[in-house]
């Protein structure tokens, strides 16, 4: 009788924490949702849930700021660097992974030491390159760059997941007459797929939310994308139009969310492949 | 003489001529326009851009008599000139390459022809490359891509370091120069760097261990929490706890930097409205410090909690049927079986996450921006760490080359730990298992 009331308890004060827990989770998300269907402008309110609902902070948003430009922006620069990047990641994580050639290991060992410098550290001089180039308030640059830097952020995970695929299913297709790029291209490429939704994900995300660099290279309000949008937003008017940056904040926030959950399958497996590969 | 030393040694004179010598004419044109545009713009261009890198110019901006009228000549830029250097060297190393892969190309083929081996037509030496060096092929554009826009950039900021290029010596009004380990001294010896380079690194490493074990230690907890048989709808309860994990931490950190607003955030609302005094978040030293921890565990313990719910699932259930057997309590299960096996498994992202959050620069810029401001720092706030330290020397203070010292110092400390970690890892111990 008794170890049935502690077993009880215990039940209980389990499911109670993770109420309290996942109270905590999702506060957040939820207050600032709240906060951007609620009238007026200020951060104060009585009640967490508005006594009246309105729209006029997303109407407003659409018509004080661009942000549907800033949105296509975002949308383009991301989607092309995914492309370019996971593209880049792809053919330097199988080269480096697959093939033993001269020179490898100082290729690791480059990335590796690349990895360990702050990002921001080069970005004075990436600004003074683009400068030279000619390529300041273009959405290009920006794509360069974040392709370029996808593949030094990620390439170990790439790597340590080509490094499981067996080597014999390499060697049957050459056997059978494959060339390297058939292999590659109808055996590699087919296998890798949730590394490269992993991957992509990663990619499109850190473009999507990048406001240091995004902001330092696009000089003009018709460039801009939707995080330095509402960067710079926030830090106008930060208190004094606190209900429209909560609607501007659910806006950005909702597309990657809803990604993140809608693939949270690959996300595990990919952060706990990543992880216990290196 | 051997066709390969002759060979050899005409391609050395001039790119292609050994190919010539060869009979290997597509390939030794091909050699010879590559190696006489390289020679050219090492004669012609070269020389000035390395020469620039050397004395980072020569002539300030200066006023200058012309006829009757003083006018002012632009000097030369500092900046501009080190770039291109930079480039120049580059491209004098790219050229190095291919001269001596030419030499070795004439040699090994005229080495071949010394065989009495069958010349190969060009096509057939192209087709040949793609399978020998198929990984060269796939590599070239990362690259190309990796060499302009990541290497390039580092070596000049690391560069940069070495220089007195910091406000007010600022191209093209003045021109910078080199001042070797100067600036490295000034951080350690001069007081306004020293103390605060002392304080922020401090707190820098402090953050790390704190946010590290923070979300450690969480993480793990409420993985087992959620995997205890006991529990119902598992999945819901894990989806529930990853959302922070799922919305931008941009956003979520915007959005927390208002719910601890001192004066109107909910959370000193509630707190008042328990009859309890608010708190001062974000501007009093002390709970900015602890504002920022919280705000990190709530983005980071979602992510250990998925890595040790992968650990968690694969522990053999009659592992702790044998501990039942024996009579082992929930507590001495945990203790004996989950934990050693949670941490023997995770103990390496330990190390990656502890020199990941000394980089950790959302949290604390959207959070504090490093306020609040410590009077006796150097452009530096109470919550500031060497990241933010250094992006604030660099784009608000233009203190460029104290900023390139601090990204070393980072560069330094991240490595230490890295490579530590590293050499633990499965990918490097079992590198050449699968070859």
């Amino acid at each position: 009788m008794k170890l049935r009331l502690t077993e009880a308890i215990k039940t209980f004060v389990s499911h109670f924490l993770l109420i309290v827990l996942s109270f905590i989770s999702l506060f957040p998300a939820f207050w600032i949702i709240m906060s951007s269907f609620k009238t007026g402008n200020s951060l104060f309110s009585d009640s967490l849930i508005p006594k009246e609902f309105t729209f006029i902070h997303y109407k407003e948003l659409f018509e004080q700021t661009k942000y549907l430009l800033w949105f296509l922006n975002t949308l383009k620069v991301a989607a092309l660097s995914t492309l370019l990047g996971t593209f880049l990641l792809l053919l330097t994580s199988y080269a480096i992974s697959r093939y033993r050639f001269t020179g490898r290991k100082t290729t690791l060992t480059a990335l590796l030491v690349l990895q360990m410098f702050p990002g921001f550290m080069a970005m004075i001089a990436v600004y003074v390159l683009l400068n030279t180039l000619g390529l300041l308030n273009s959405h290009w640059a920006l794509v360069l760059v974040y392709s370029s830097g996808a593949i030094i952020t990620n390439v170990f995970v790439a790597k340590g997941f080509f490094d499981t695929i067996p080597k014999s299913l390499e060697d049957a297709a050459r056997m059978d007459g494959a060339s390297h790029m058939k292999v590659f291209i109808s055996i590699m490429i087919p296998l890798s797929k949730p590394m490269l939704t992993y991957a992509s994900l990663m990619i499109f995300n850190g473009c999507f939310v990048d406001f240091i660099f995004a902001d330092l290279v696009l000089r003009t309000e018709e460039t801009r994308t939707l995080a330095v949008g509402l960067f710079r937003m926030v830090n106008q008017s930060n208190s004094t139009e606190f209900t429209l940056f909560a609607a501007g904040a659910v806006l950005v926030a909702l597309p990657v969310t809803l990604l993140f959950i809608f693939l949270q399958r690959f996300l595990v497996d990919g952060l706990t492949a990543g992880a216990s590969k290196g | 003489m051997q066709k390969k030393t002759g060979a050899a040694l005409l391609s050395a004179v001039i790119p292609g001529l050994g190919q010539f010598y060869n009979r290997q004419w597509l390939k030794g044109l091909v050699f010879l326009l590559v190696g006489s545009a390289g020679i050219y713009f090492i004669a012609h261009d070269l020389a000035g851009h390395l020469r620039g890198l050397i004395t980072l110019g020569e002539f300030p901006s200066r006023m200058v008599k012309v006829g009757k009228l003083t006018r002012m000549v632009e000097g030369d830029h500092s900046i501009f000139m080190m770039i291109d250097g930079l480039m120049a060297l580059q491209a004098l190393l790219f050229y190095t390459a291919f001269h001596l892969l030419n030499i070795r190309d004439a040699f090994l083929v005229g080495a071949a022809q010394d065989r009495k081996e069958p010349i190969h037509s060009f096509g057939e030496s192209l087709r040949y490359m793609g399978r020998r060096n198929f990984a060269y092929l796939v590599l070239a554009i990362p690259f190309v891509a990796v060499v302009f826009l990541t290497i390039l950039p580092l070596v000049f900021s690391v560069l940069l370091a070495f220089t007195n290029y910091a406000d007010p010596i600022l191209p093209p009004a003045h021109l910078v120069e080199w001042v070797g380990f100067g600036n490295f001294n000034k951080m350690i010896t001069l007081d306004v760097w020293s103390s605060t380079f002392g304080g922020v690194l401090t707190w820098t490493l402090i953050w790390a261990v704190i946010a590290t074990a923070t979300t450690y230690i969480g993480g793990v907890l409420i993985a087992v929490l959620i995997h205890q048989p006991r529990v119902r709808c598992k999945k819901l309860w894990r989806t529930l706890l990853i959302v922070p994990f799922a919305i931008p931490n941009m956003i979520s950190l915007l959005v927390m930097r208002n719910m601890f607003n001192n004066q109107f955030g909910p959370i000193n609302s509630y707190l008042r409205a328990l009859g309890l005094e608010g708190v001062a978040w974000l501007t009093n030293p002390f709970w900015a410090k602890v504002t920022v921890i919280l705000a990190n565990m709530w983005i980071g313990i979602p992510v250990t909690m998925i890595l040790a719910f992968g650990v968690l699932t694969t522990i053999p259930r009659d592992m702790y049927e044998a501990a039942e057997v024996d009579g082992a309590g929930s507590f001495f299960k945990f203790r004996m079986i989950t934990l050693p096996m949670v941490l023997f498994a995770t103990s390496p992202i330990l190390i990656m996450q502890f020199a990941g959050n000394i980089n950790s620069f959302n949290v604390i810029y959207l959070m504090t921006n490093g306020e609040p401001v410590n009077p006796n720092y150097q452009y530096a706030g109470h919550t500031d760490l060497l990241v933010t330290w250094l992006y604030k020397l660099a784009l608000n203070q233009s203190q460029y080359s104290f900023a390139s010292v601090i990204g070393i110092v980072i560069f330094l400390l991240v490595a230490t730990f890295s490579i530590w970690s590293y050499r633990r890892t499965r990918s490097y111990k079992e590198e050449d298992m699968i070859a």
